[in-house]
């Protein structure tokens, strides 16, 4: 294989009128990789998508797929296919006819269509509707539907638009399971575009977050919960908590008192946020603790598999706490409480 | 991508000059001082002068425009009450033929309306004249009027109805204080298409009117006949001319009703 | 959803409102058909009204029976023999077959144009594509007559052009009756096709483009199927009164342009005879009984919506 990545954006840049849409924008995706761009409605991400499937142009910057410059190709010569949100399923077509269309496309034979469609319609668990209209099939099926009509010319990458998004949520729980299946199956590339951290996080390899056309960050998705590199990625994704101080010789003070820091790159006096996730914070009656921040228990949430408790500190901010089923003691409201962390849980970030 | 949107572009033009290329030059020779289309004698009105002092031209006119009055409201009031029960009474028995004779005349051929009137008009002895215009310029325009109200009332809002009963209103009076006043616009509408499409029948006010009551297109038909003309010109210019008024007033109510509708 | 099958009785205060429209229909369009009917199987009379009843009781049960031994389909008979009607009918036929099909091939590039034009201009394009349609139909079919004529406007121009040396023989031809029906139900056509590719979901067309479709091929199976409808809708409300059009044969046909609505006409005013003008009437509401019944379907399908 050569060395270029499957795609490859580099530097680029789409207004809308007077709206900026991408800033600036580069990433890669390797080939067989599932790649998930994540972030709010409005941040850019369906944009990216549509540049790479050639129904946007780009103002700077280019777009390359398997090492080849995509700008100026249309459409319907680059090696993409896009599995719409709507599904865009042809109302006038059957099943098969839908699933059949990029084949015919390509110019196949009658018996490797028939051949190819039954086997995508075994991949996406959908035998026996082949006749039936798109109005005939449930919501679950249309998505199937459109997943393999989008799979069947072999693309190189396969662009998922919110493929989750019209479905409800039990089934949605179950085909991200599916999808990530099939993809490991295909070892086809696969970039999803979502608004729900939940899909990017079960379902990709790695994450791009964007925000107002930009990227802040890309990374695992361990790595960018863990470590999310600015304040937006750490409160899109997951639960976290933030307090707001400063920087005092090493050490990150806050009206709460004093926390010490680590490494952050921050100068001494600058103002900061500590960004901590709920889960990271262990919770004792403060009559057992000695360390920690000191505060009353003002809510407490019973959400089976966790115990979720809001604390309010002695310097008035609010810190939301969960501990796992089999954690010990249990809390009423009212009760004094401490919490504690390890210095290396908390992320410090400058103040916005 | 740019051939396609030139293309487009190239196609909204050849469109529209289609369309209204006739009718300009047909305005533009109503002004010209010479009987020629091809030669262009200068700008004049003695045309217009002439037809005003063509007396059966205007006593036609006259006729015309009162026969067109008087059916378009018959027309709009049967057309309301149509509408409503085609809007409403869901699947009642005989709806297919009332809903299929209310559409019908929307397609059938002029002619054959036009003779059928007549025997009617001739079955129950009645002289034909200025009345039995009337009435069949009120059954052939009820249909439009019909069309255009049953839109409006499809797209009222039935909540709003049952709110005003809900709080004491007879379904008459529901009707009359909450869906009339939402629908009026349309209403008005309906009256103005019938109006024009009166006006401009030949076929079926041949067969419906007498001797006595002769209209405009009848008129203007029969020195069409003859060939072009001047005068025919200026009446058809003239006549452009009032239709585009109404439309533009009908737009102006149905646009003031859309943005009240956003206000409200 | 429409509740099939179920037909309910009117309650009292619907029959009140529904009274009036339909006694107004049954006067003035249903008696009309069953006389055009009745007056298609009677003698032609050189009275006034100028037919022979079909049963009249005044002469009571042996007139009835006189009058039923003649009763007669001799008008549909003159129909079938003369030549005439035949020829008028195939004529109508082809005409107003022709002119669809121009009138088709013209409207839907444009409806096309004004669907994909910019959303906010497309209500005030389309409006005014149909506004013609407002305007009097005997007008704009006169204007052709200055355009077609042998010293008319075109010829006009292609004489000063230099590209025909003699007039083109236009005017009074079956082909300016064509060009007259396509101009005059151009909005016909154009409404119903605008409406069908106005409404299609502009990620079909993506899809099919990102699943290796040219923009052709987009067309040809995308857009143009999805169309159906409309292309149905407008080809009916085109031909169906085209068949029977009286003033474009008229005014722009040559004597020889033979249409059904014309020769009924001619037949009413012209001959005075009415049995046979009623006769053509029926054979003519035949003819457009299957295109008529569609539409119908078409406008009830509609309207249960």
């Amino acid at each position: 294989m050569t060395d270029a990545p499957l795609l490859s954006i580099k530097g680029a840049s789409k207004r809308f009128g007077a709206v900026t849409a991408l800033e600036d924008v580069s990433l890669e995706v390797g080939g067989g990789e599932f790649f998930a761009l994540l972030g709010p409605s409005g941040c850019g991400k369906t944009t990216l998508m549509r540049l790479v499937a050639g129904f946007e142009t780009l103002d700077s910057g280019r777009v390359e797929i398997a090492g080849a410059d995509m700008s100026g190709a249309p459409p319907h010569r680059r090696p993409v296919n896009l599995m719409f949100q709507s599904y865009a399923l042809f109302p006038h077509l059957s099943v098969f006819e839908n699933i059949a269309f990029g084949l015919r496309r390509q110019g196949a034979g009658k018996t490797e269509i028939a051949a190819r469609v039954a086997e995508l319609l075994q991949i996406v668990r959908l035998e026996g509707v082949e006749t039936r209209r798109p109005d005939q099939l449930s919501g679950g099926q249309r998505q199937r539907v459109a997943l393999a009509r989008a799979l069947a010319p072999r693309p190189r990458l396969l662009l998922l638009d919110e493929p989750l998004g019209a479905l409800d949520r039990q089934l949605r729980e179950e085909t991200q399971f599916q999808i990530k299946e099939i993809q490991r199956r295909l070892k086809t590339s696969f970039v999803v575009v979502t608004h729900d951290q939940d899909e990017a996080l079960v379902m990709a390899d790695r994450i791009a977050v964007m925000r107002a056309g930009r990227i802040e960050q890309i990374g695992a998705p361990a790595e960018v919960y863990e470590r999310p590199a600015t304040r937006f990625v750490a409160s899109f994704i997951g639960q976290m908590n933030f307090l707001e101080g400063h920087m005092e010789s090493g050490a990150f003070v806050g009206p709460f008192g004093r926390l010490p820091a680590g490494d952050d790159g921050l100068e001494d006096g600058a103002k900061a946020v500590l960004a901590i996730r709920p889960e990271r914070l262990a919770i004792a009656p403060a009559s057992e603790a000695a360390e920690g921040l000191r505060g009353v228990i003002e809510d407490v949430a019973f959400r089976g598999e966790t115990t979720h408790f809001r604390l309010r500190l002695s310097g008035g901010e609010t810190l939301r706490v969960s501990r796992g089923a089999d954690g010990g003691r249990s809390f009423s409201i009212g009760d004094a409480a401490r919490v504690s962390f390890p210095p290396s849980a908390a992320r410090l970030f400058a103040s916005e | 991508m740019n051939a396609a949107r030139l293309a487009r572009l190239g196609a909204l033009v050849a469109g529209f000059v289609f369309l209204y290329g006739p009718i300009v030059i047909l305005a533009t020779m109503s002004f010209n001082a010479s009987r020629l289309v091809t030669v262009w004698g200068g700008f004049s009105t003695k045309w217009y002068a002439a037809l005003f002092h063509d007396e059966q031209m205007l006593r036609a006119a006259q006729i015309s425009l009162a026969a067109a009055a008087l059916s378009a409201l018959i027309a709009t009031i049967n057309g309301l009450l149509a509408a409503l029960a085609l809007a409403r009474f869901g699947a009642f028995r005989t709806r297919a033929l009332f809903a299929g004779s209310i559409y019908a005349p929307l397609v059938m051929p002029e002619v054959v309306l036009g003779l059928g009137l007549l025997l009617v008009f001739v079955a129950f002895g009645v002289e034909r004249g200025f009345l039995t215009l009337v009435l069949a310029h009120a059954s052939f325009t009820m249909c439009f009027a019909t069309v255009m109200i049953h839109a409006a009332l499809k797209g009222c809002d039935r909540t709003l109805e049952e709110a005003a009963m809900d709080l004491g209103a007879t379904p008459v009076r529901a009707f009359a204080l909450v869906t009339l006043p939402l629908i009026a616009p349309s209403v008005v509408s309906a009256y103005l298409l019938a109006f024009i499409i009166s006006l401009d029948d030949l076929v079926i006010a041949s067969f419906a009117t007498g001797p006595g009551a002769t209209t405009l297109p009848m008129r203007i038909y029969s020195q069409v006949r003859l060939g072009v003309s001047p005068e025919v010109n200026a009446i058809s210019t003239l006549l452009l001319g009032f239709v585009a008024a109404a439309l533009g007033l009908s737009a102006l109510i149905t646009r003031g009703r859309a943005e009240g509708g956003g206000a409200g | 959803m429409p509740e099939s099958g179920k037909r309910r009785k009117l309650t009292r205060g619907e029959m009140l409102v529904i009274a009036a429209p339909y006694a107004w229909i049954a006067l003035f369009f249903l008696a009309p058909f069953a006389l055009i009917v009745k007056i298609s199987l009677s003698q032609p009379a050189q009275t006034r009204p100028p037919y022979e009843p079909v049963l009249d009781l005044a002469n009571g049960v042996a007139g009835l029976f006189e009058k039923l031994s003649q009763f007669g389909l001799g008008a549909y008979r003159g129909l079938a023999e003369d030549n005439l009607y035949l020829d008028s009918y195939l004529s109508s036929l082809t005409i107003a077959g022709v002119a669809t099909l121009i009138c088709l091939i013209v409207a839907y590039p444009f409806a096309l144009a004004i669907a994909r034009a910019p959303r906010r201009l497309r209500p005030i394009l389309i409006g005014f594509a149909v506004a013609p349609f407002w305007t009097s139909f005997l007008i704009r079919v006169y204007a052709w007559i200055a355009l077609l004529k042998d010293e008319g406007l075109i010829n006009h121009a292609l004489m000063a052009l230099g590209l025909i040396d003699a007039p083109l023989p236009m005017f009074a031809t079956s082909g300016a009756v064509v060009v007259g029906i396509v101009y005059s139900y151009l909005p016909f056509m154009l409404l119903p096709l605008y409406a069908a590719i106005e409404g299609q979901d502009a990620s079909l067309r993506e899809a099919a483009a990102d699943l290796g479709a040219t923009p052709l091929q987009v067309f040809l199976h995308v857009t143009l199927p999805l169309s159906r409808r409309g292309i149905v809708a407008g080809a009916l409300l085109v031909f169906i009164p085209a068949v029977g059009e009286f003033v474009i044969p008229d005014l722009l046909g040559g004597s020889d342009t033979l249409m059904i609505g014309r020769t009924l006409w001619n037949d009413f005013f012209a001959n005075r005879d009415w049995p046979a003008a009623s006769a053509a009437a029926v054979a003519l509401l035949a003819l457009l009984l299957f295109p008529i019944l569609l539409y119908e379907r078409a406008q009830l399908r509609e309207d249960a919506r």
